[in-house]
């Protein structure tokens, strides 16, 4: 799906899309005629497959509407705050200021206000993530290039506003900058002056749909969807020529021809790979002769262990990414496929809608450019486990194959000599566990989404039980792969708020495990009810029964179960505890 | 001066949202429902896209009615 830049094309395509059920409440705070930004916010959630209410502040009343408990913004109760300022107000305010001095210190008195703007919504008992535009760089030329050298230039003070929202956010939880800068960069007329002198319009409605559906995409991973994978083609898209017919050593990779452009896609790659991306690889070749140059090629940048995954032989593309897909066992809609050929390419759309297919352009120079341009990877979450993530795929692909070697599941689950590690939430592990609760979709009884702030406060709750469950077997460690909060309901029960279990440790029994020991931890608190609950969501199906297998009953309504611990008999598992 | 006022039918009725709009020159913004000051900003940006035109800051606040609209439409385009 191509990103739509024109307010009245999105306009017409928000219309036409009906049946969206995931609701995403926004609210944008603005200094501005903000109505067109919101309208456009509005339509590309909506085409992003969002049901969204938005709120928008009266005109110019941010800071009123953020002090006032009372004020319709929290009674809205929003999951995510936007506050978009324009720079020509900023500019104002600032020439409004006459001696140097006090203007030398705008920025210093601009990023207190950002300060209290935050402590107000948190005062206010709002836990909404709040995304902050940075301040357009806008210069007014006053003093020109000697700017950083006059610390009363209005120019300057933007500079260093900006670093300060920088630095602010990198401390503060659920506080993010969105840098307005790069993409005004790419538009010819962002501004449009007449409309700005007649209707105080700021930017031209035409950017606020640019600029609404690069936000969108960013609030789109706040709701955890990320893309997670990228499958690359071989053959002029990861390298020039043709391996098959060319062979290793005239493939242009490196300083061969125009290999440079292939390299710094691979560069790219290889960093996003690092980043926490799984690399897949989808190509028609024969294996070997495709894995070559991984082996053997000098200038490669991506060697074979970067890939989690590769996939070379003559069948259908399609069919490979849907293989892909089944191993690594994440949504198609978190995957992008990269393919030079258009007939590919278009396979890979009409059977997989969901994958990501940008189209490349002709001359490999604006790969990367183009790719980046298009934003694909926004995330909001990273921690170190993210780099380890190709070597657990990998490892997931051996274990794989001895599952076909042996015949009985019972005796696969012996030999993979697991061993499991139950602890209460530990400070260590907070960035991991918010992550588990951002990303996973698919091993999710209730799909709630929880922040650093928010597990620290599980972590010290005493109404809580905690859980961060680890896993180790014969092949590798795969880290802490299952998360749950019970909340004590009243002085006879524990409700499961969060079950998230990751999928790379699908059918290992470790649910078995876990509830054993949460049966024994809440005996011993002598309560004897656990009350349980699934949420369906779009992608949660797989575990529709989870409570029922796990022997909870199902006789009071729908989707709530109840396991009385008197008559629990301790589940069948292989897991030893370390 | 026909054309124009078909063209600026279509726009209007895109842009409003609403296909029973018929226009004429007198036509005003009291007459349309949908035509408040909001709307108004959309209307002109998609009509200096649609003709590949600007209209000046002055233009936009002398118009009354449609007809003076696609006066300044046809200056432009004419001319």
């Amino acid at each position: 799906m191509n990103p739509i830049f024109s307010f009245r094309e999105l306009q017409k395509k928000a219309k036409q899309t009906t049946g969206n059920t995931t609701e995403i409440k926004v609210a944008v705070l603005g200094n501005h005629t903000s109505n067109f930004f919101v309208k456009a916010l509005e339509n590309q959630l909506t085409v992003a497959g969002f049901k969204p209410s938005l709120f928008e502040s009266d005109y110019d009343q941010i800071d009123i509407t953020l002090i006032d408990q009372e004020s319709d913004l929290y009674k809205f109760n929003p999951e995510i705050i936007i506050v978009f300022e324009s720079v020509l107000k900023l500019k104002d305010k600032f020439y409004s200021i006459k001696d140097n001095e006090s203007q030398s210190d705008f920025c210093k008195s601009q990023i207190d206000i950002v300060q209290n703007r935050v402590s107000n919504i948190r005062a206010n008992g709002s836990n909404a993530k709040i995304v902050y535009f940075s301040y357009e760089l806008l210069d007014d030329e006053l003093y020109g290039n000697l700017f950083s050298k006059i610390p009363h230039s209005f120019y300057n003070n933007l500079w260093q506003l900006n670093n300060a929202l920088i630095d602010y956010s990198s401390n503060e939880p659920d506080f993010y900058v969105f840098d307005i800068n790069k993409y005004l960069k790419g538009i010819e007329e962002y501004r449009d002056f007449t409309a700005l002198i007649n209707s105080d319009l700021h930017y031209s409605i035409d950017t606020f749909a640019k600029l609404s559906f690069f936000l969108a995409q960013f609030l789109k991973a706040f709701k955890g969807h990320f893309k997670k994978c990228l499958i690359l083609d071989l053959d002029n898209t990861t390298w020039g020529g043709i391996i098959g017919d060319d062979g290793i050593e005239n493939i242009q990779v490196g300083s061969l021809g125009i290999g440079k452009a292939f390299t710094k896609l691979q560069k790219w790659a290889k960093l996003l790979k690092e980043r926490g991306v799984i690399l897949a690889i989808c190509s028609k070749n024969t294996e070997e002769v495709a894995k070559e140059p991984f082996e053997k090629h000098n200038e490669m940048v991506l060697r074979l262990d970067d890939i989690s995954i590769f996939v070379a032989n003559w069948k259908n593309k399609a069919d490979n990414i849907r293989y892909i897909q089944e191993v690594l066992n994440i949504g198609f809609d978190s995957m992008v496929f990269l393919d030079d050929n258009p007939a590919e390419r278009d396979i890979v759309k009409q059977s997989l809608p969901a994958v990501t297919v940008p189209d490349l352009p002709k001359d490999p120079a604006y790969y990367v450019p183009h790719i980046e341009s298009l934003n694909l990877f926004e995330t909001v979450s990273y921690s170190d486990n993210d780099k380890d993530r190709t070597s657990q795929y990998q490892q997931e692909a051996k274990r794989k194959k001895l599952i076909s070697s042996v015949t009985n599941m019972d005796d696969y689950l012996k030999s993979l000599e697991m061993k499991g590690n139950i602890s209460h939430f530990n400070s260590d592990d907070i960035p991991r566990i918010a992550q588990l609760t951002q990303r996973s979709n698919q091993f999710n009884l209730r799909t709630q989404r929880y922040t650093e702030k928010d597990i620290t406060e599980f972590l010290n709750s005493d109404n809580h039980l905690t859980y961060g469950i680890k896993l180790k077997d014969k092949f590798g460690d795969y880290g802490l792969i299952s998360v749950i909060i019970l909340e004590k309901n009243d002085n006879n029960s524990y409700f499961i708020d969060t079950w998230i279990m990751s999928c790379r440790v699908l059918k290992r029994d470790v649910e078995n495990y876990v509830l054993n020991k949460i049966v024994n931890d809440v005996k011993n608190k002598e309560i004897n009810i656990i009350k349980g609950e699934y949420l369906p969501t779009p992608k949660n199906k797989l575990v529709v029964d989870l409570l029922s297998n796990l022997t909870f009953d199902n006789d009071l309504e729908d989707n709530t179960y109840l396991l009385n611990l008197k008559n629990y008999k301790p589940l069948k598992n292989y897991i030893e505890n370390e | 001066m026909s054309n124009y006022i078909t063209e600026f039918e279509f726009l209007f009725r895109e842009v409003l949202e609403n296909e029973d709009i018929v226009l004429a020159n007198e036509t005003t913004a009291i007459d349309i429902d949908e035509w408040d000051s909001i709307n108004h900003i959309y209307l002109v940006v998609e009509i200096e896209k649609h003709f590949n035109i600007k209209f000046s800051s002055s233009e936009i606040l002398q118009w009354q009615n449609v007809g003076e609209m696609i006066d300044s439409v046809k200056a432009k385009k004419e001319s």
